[in-house]
């Protein structure tokens, strides 16, 4: 074994920035394919949108992953219940909503999302501690509870509000696009971004430069340590799995305002594209996750612009080919 | 001498396996306990039992009286017992000082402290705040036993600190094991190196299936040529 005494310089730790380079190579490339300028723009800033949005649902399942190891199949839930929420905070308002002014709507906005970050994370601390707790450490049974958990709440939801789709408009003042010469950018997808990004750093922030965010980490990595260094992690693991509830609701609401519209099995066809988002970015990385989405957006957007046939497989082509080059996914910061 | 540390009757069973069958042992309060036996005879179970990482099945441990065996890790951690494995479980994705400051729970890194600990491991103060990932095999072990002794500890759990190391880091270790022994801590180390265990051993147990099968001083031990081979199937002197 060759050691390194303590006056040999260390060898400077390489930075990865393939997976960064991957989606800025991967819209490059699409150009020439695509031919036009504008058509190009305006394909790329949906895909930025659409990013953020998956990045916002699925950046507390990959914490969620990557500290405590469980699976939860029923994280669509959240992404629903978030969205009804905010019905019910726009149902009274809908004059407001309609509104010619961005402070107004806004008004409206951020109440709505609010409350329904709010109440996903509490629904989370419910199921953490009814569903996920008693089966720790047993993936079969917690497949097993958190599909169930999800069927209960798509039930109760249609219980509660029906089976017909709900219309969701998009206030005012954020419907339309920004016009670019002969590129128009959706002004909700530049909010969208913006939104997005907002929460990637805040996250970054919290985890690099907080204890908290230390204890994340390491429990990512190692939390029988963190707990022999007399750290609670299950505690950890409740605040962390409210957190990814919350955005998870959040995410919902945004998901919600881009469609225009609710519906109780809303989650079915984002479930899919979060489980492929959180594995291909690896286990428990959050740049990873950030990546990922942005990935798995621009996908979906340029493959359904260039071969529509192939939008239904186009991501878990992506996650083949990724895995092929990493097998733990783009950026592996847990052993699993 | 009082006894810190004192397992009566421990049994610990993981999935299916029987792994300690009835451990009584106790470790003196500002002593080195080494803790010696071949490969799978159940040195690394008992650290981990008395962490807590695996849950005793019968028996009692005390630790200053109090009853630990029930207790979860960080209880346990946090009546002052210090853990360094045998795998270092070094946060790879933290820098060393956030390694340490995640280590010192109760609040911000003593200075002085920090300074002792570089006396020992200077290659710590260099790699301050380089991942600890990119370090090499000894100085993550430095930074493992950094982060035990980062604040005072009751007592310690070694897992074998010198495996697979460069002579020249085992006797930077050992140095800082010595100095540590003379502050008075107790420490419950298990270690393969014999030249090792007979520099820092007070008393020395001896565990065999699971169970302690020989328990004296490590002088004694050290000076016991047959002995040595009877229990541990090599000689002192095979090692130095």
């Amino acid at each position: 074994m060759t050691e390194l005494a303590a006056t040999d310089p260390l060898p400077k730790p390489k930075r990865d920035i393939a997976p960064i380079l991957l989606p800025i190579a991967l819209a490059l490339l699409m150009i020439p394919l695509i031919g036009s300028p504008s058509t190009w723009l305006t394909l790329t800033a949906a895909s930025l949108a659409m990013g953020m949005m998956i990045f916002i649902m699925a950046s507390g399942l990959t914490l969620v992953f990557g500290l405590m190891d469980v699976l939860n199949f029923g994280h669509g839930a959240f992404i629903a219940v978030g969205a009804y929420v905010a019905t019910l905070v726009f149902a009274p308002f809908v004059a407001s909503v309609q509104a010619d002014s961005l402070w107004v709507n806004l008004a409206v906005l951020a109440p709505a999302a609010l409350l329904s970050m709010a109440v996903s994370g509490a629904l989370g601390l419910v199921v953490e501690r009814v569903l996920i707790l008693p089966v720790y450490g047993q993936h079969l049974k917690q497949i097993l509870m958190t599909t169930g958990g999800l069927i209960v709440a798509e039930q109760t939801l249609y219980a509660l509000w029906g089976p017909q789709i709900i219309p969701m408009p998009l206030p005012t003042s954020l419907r339309g696009s920004f016009i670019f010469g002969d590129v128009a950018i959706a002004k909700y997808r530049v909010l969208a971004t913006l939104i997005g990004l907002a929460v990637f750093i805040a996250i970054q922030l919290v985890l690099n430069r907080t204890k908290l965010g230390l204890l994340i980490r390491a429990g990512v990595e190692n939390r029988e340590m963190v707990e022999a260094l007399g750290y609670r992690i299950r505690r950890l693991f409740l605040g962390v799995f409210m957190t990814g509830s919350a955005l998870a609701g959040l995410g919902g609401v945004m998901w919600a305002l881009y469609r225009e519209q609710v519906h109780a099995s809303m989650s079915d066809e984002l479930t899919v594209l979060i489980f492929v988002v959180v594995i291909i970015g690896g286990l428990g990385s959050i740049g990873g996750c950030f990546i990922g989405a942005i990935l798995v957006a621009m996908v979906a957007n340029y493959g359904g612009f260039l071969v529509p046939k192939l939008a239904l497989v186009s991501n878990i082509l992506l996650m083949v080919a990724i895995l092929m080059w990493r097998p733990r996914g783009l950026y592996a910061v847990t052993s699993r | 001498m009082t006894d810190l540390l004192k397992l009566s009757g421990v049994h610990t069973h993981i999935g299916r396996y029987h792994i300690l069958q009835g451990i009584d042992l106790a470790v003196p309060q500002g002593q080195v306990t080494m803790l010696l036996g071949r490969n799978g005879a159940g040195k690394t179970t008992t650290l981990r039992t008395i962490m807590g990482l695996w849950q005793a099945s019968s028996g009692e441990i005390t630790l200053g009286g109090e009853r630990i065996e029930s207790r979860a890790t960080p209880d346990i951690a946090r009546l002052g017992v210090g853990y360094v494995p045998e795998s270092m479980a070094v946060f790879s994705d933290l820098t060393v000082k956030e390694n340490l400051m995640l280590a010192a729970r109760d609040g911000p890194l003593d200075d002085t402290q920090l300074d002792w600990i570089f006396g020992f491991f200077p290659a710590l103060r260099r790699f301050w705040l380089s991942r600890a990932g990119s370090l090499s095999g000894g100085q993550k072990q430095m930074l493992s036993i950094a982060r035990a002794i980062i604040e005072p500890r009751k007592l310690l759990l070694i897992d074998e600190p010198t495996k697979g190391l460069a002579p020249a880091i085992v006797m930077a270790l050992i140095e800082c094991l010595k100095e540590i022994k003379r502050k008075g801590a107790t420490i419950l180390l298990v270690e393969q190196n014999f030249f090792a265990a007979r520099e820092l051993g007070d008393s020395v147990l001896v565990m065999d299936n699971g169970t302690i099968v020989h328990r004296g001083e490590m002088a004694a031990l050290a000076a016991d040529v047959p002995l040595q081979e009877r229990l541990l199937g090599l000689s002192l002197e095979a090692h130095q």
